[in-house]
């Protein structure tokens, strides 16, 4: 039944994916000052909502997870992880070939670029926290100690960026500025690339969860064996 | 506390690596005097952070031989005042690397970092505070696990990166004797709710890191 | 009789796999009870639950009426696992009296200097532990478990590896804390030295309760009776 969903997840994803690559590519014009490339925001904006989602879902898991101590959210909670820090680096990415083709420079230390990085770099010694513990109680408790940990030094960090004037283009979204920033045919492109993105991460944590609880299985069967 | 003073094993290896670490940083650069005054605060609190991780690495290692964690998680002990005890251990090692480095900075770079000592050294406690909270919560958690010396500096640096930016920026500002205005004291208000943010997190989350 | 430890319905899990399950037992204050069972059985498991170093999934625990892991158990169990418990850099007293202040003891160096002696370190008080013999450092960690008078004692496997001196010394501490009321839970595979000082049995298989009761006179004239009467593998 839970495969079947994650399978017409996938398809629906796929779908709306082809469909807007479709759009994206063929229907909608070249934006007035920046060329071709803008094009790239529909990835690169998507990627990176969708990754502080993953991370904001994640610290929600966690302190679960020490609430009930039910596996299914620890194990909800690593596979977020890992497919926000996916994304992450996709906006890294994108934001970085972006960069390069308007302002002529692959990297620029500005604050909001600098807490993406931040954010993989945490999350990623995250997910090489799980890999160095083999019991799966503890590994479960102390990731998520260190996930509380760095969702907050998240917002700390982000914060910073409220406060002062940044390089990177400020918000365009209407939600944010009530309008007027950006053409309507391309915010509606935004939000459908950012659903046809969030449809394919969501498929991606089911079946990294799927993984988990397997491991989980499989290490519980060995310790029988060894018990006997 | 008393292991540290009687073998000096941490505060020396610390001390030792630090000032290492400023003389190599002193072949990279060969800074002028301007340049190393805006570096300067850079170039310290990395040096710090470096040191630091070796001082954590040692912290809560030195309770494992003999089940010795075992027997203080077994007493009268909290677990939250286990970790601010250890946290308070690490401030005063690292104060003392970080006087020691100051002295070797002093004399390398050719700068006058005591011309404003009340305000360097609130900042090197509130900072160092920090930094000392992160290393004894980790140092806690990394403790039982394989490739602990490398495990813990991956995963505390990420995480000190707001405090060692605004550690750095108020330096820099007190090394070349600028008032500290209106930006320096924002990244003050942010070394503060690290602090406190984080030290609270430490107590709350103290049983769950420390008993497994 | 008030209870000293109440175990309901306990599990403790490791991932999936139940490393105790369903565990039920009360210790009485004042009790000795030897805990029996093979390695891997979940011994050492119970015991550090109960010294509160091990969190629990499932039931409930009480430590002289409180959570293990609650200040007041904490103050009152004394626990003396598989390491000694002492720092090797620092000397014999000065462990005794860093420990004697964490438990809260008045005049902790005194209380120290009397426990040395009653172990007969007192010669060895300014060593470091790290230039101690083998029996030394034995006598020094049942120094630092008693030291506080504790009225739980957790003691896991506490007759490995002593020497007759350290088994006797250990026993004359065991019974005068029996005299003066604590409770103890031993976990041993020595049957005999066990046997003899306790008045109740648990034995655990496979993280399970086989048999808990008193020790009675057939026990102690067959120590191998109860792996054979209540475990799979006795009984093949």
């Amino acid at each position: 039944m839970r495969d079947k969903f994650v399978v017409a997840l996938a398809v629906a994803a796929g779908v709306l994916l082809a469909f807007n690559l479709y759009r994206i590519f063929l229907v909608l014009p070249d934006e007035a000052l920046q060329g071709a490339i803008y094009r790239i925001i529909f990835f690169h904006v998507p990627a990176a909502i969708t990754g502080m989602i993953g991370y904001f879902a994640a610290l929600l898991l966690s302190l679960a997870y020490l609430s009930f101590g039910n596996f299914r959210y620890d194990s909800l909670a690593a596979s977020v992880v890992e497919v926000s820090v996916v994304f992450s680096v996709v906006n890294i990415v994108t934001g970085s070939i972006w960069a390069r083709v308007i302002w002529g420079i692959w990297w620029t230390w500005d604050y909001r670029l600098t807490s993406a990085l931040v954010c993989v770099l945490i999350f990623s010694g995250y997910l090489m926290l799980r890999r160095a513990i083999d019991e799966p109680t503890q590994r479960a408790r102390l990731s998520a100690a260190l996930c509380v940990f760095g969702c907050i030094d998240v917002v700390i960090v982000w914060k910073s960026i409220e406060w002062f004037r940044t390089q990177h283009p400020g918000p365009v979204l209407s939600i944010r500025t009530g309008g007027g920033r950006i053409d309507p045919a391309m915010e509606q492109m935004l939000y459908l690339n950012f659903a046809a993105i969030l449809m394919i991460a969501i498929a991606l944590v089911l079946i990294r969860t799927r993984q988990e609880a397997t491991a989980r299985e499989i290490d519980s069967l060995r310790r029988i064996a060894n018990a006997a | 506390m008393a292991i540290e003073l009687r073998t000096k094993e941490s505060i020396n290896a610390a001390g030792a690596f630090a000032v290492v670490i400023l003389l190599l940083f002193s072949f990279a650069f060969d800074p002028g005097a301007d340049a190393t005054r805006e570096i300067g605060g850079g170039l310290l609190w990395l040096v710090f952070a470096f040191a630091g991780a070796l001082i954590f690495n040692r912290g809560f290692a030195r309770e494992l031989p003999n089940d010795c964690l075992d027997t203080l998680l077994s007493s009268a002990v909290s677990g939250a005042s286990l970790l601010l005890g250890k946290s308070f251990a690490n401030l005063l090692m690292l104060l003392a690397v970080e006087f020691l480095s100051l002295f070797v900075f002093g004399i390398f770079y050719d700068v006058r970092w005591w011309l404003r000592p009340l305000e360097l050294a609130a900042l090197c406690v509130l900072a160092t505070w920090g930094i000392s909270v992160i290393g004894a919560v980790f140092g806690a958690l990394t403790v039982n696990l394989r490739l602990r010396e490398l495990m813990l500096p991956v995963i505390i640096y990420p995480l000190l990166i707001p405090l060692l930016i605004a550690a750095i920026e108020i330096t820099n500002a007190l090394f070349s004797n600028r008032p500290l205005g209106s930006y320096e004291l924002l990244w003050g208000r942010v070394l503060l709710v690290f602090d406190i943010v984080f030290t609270a997190l430490a107590m709350a989350l103290a049983e769950t890191i420390l008993v497994n | 009789m008030p209870q000293a430890i109440e175990l309901d319905r306990l599990w403790k899990f490791y991932g999936d796999y139940p490393a105790l399950r369903d565990l039920s037992l009360n210790i009485a204050q004042g009790a000795c009870c030897a805990l029996l069972g093979r390695n891997g059985a979940g011994k050492t498991t119970l015991l550090r639950i109960l010294a509160g170093l091990s969190p629990f999934q499932r039931g409930t625990v009480r430590v002289c009426g409180e959570s293990p892991r609650s200040e007041k158990a904490r103050r009152l169990n004394g626990f003396l696992g598989h390491g000694i418990g002492v720092y090797e850099d620092l000397s014999g007293l000065e462990n005794l009296t860093f420990f004697a202040r964490v438990a809260g003891i008045e005049r902790p160096a005194s209380a120290s200097a009397h426990w040395l002696e009653r172990v007969g370190l007192a010669r060895a008080a300014s060593m470091p532990v790290r230039q101690f013999s083998r029996g030394m450092r034995q006598r020094l960690a049942l120094a630092r478990a008693f030291l506080h008078a504790p009225s739980v004692l957790l003691l896991d496997e506490p007759f490995t590896a002593l020497d007759d001196r350290a088994i006797a010394m250990l026993t004359e501490l065991l019974t005068e804390a029996r005299r003066r009321g604590a409770t103890l839970v031993l976990s041993t595979h020595q049957l005999r030295e066990a046997l003899a000082i306790a008045s109740h049995v648990a034995l655990i298989e496979n993280g399970r309760l086989c048999y808990a009761g008193e020790r009675t006179g057939d026990m102690l004239e067959d120590p191998a009776l109860l792996y054979r009467l209540y475990t799979k593998l006795g009984a093949a």
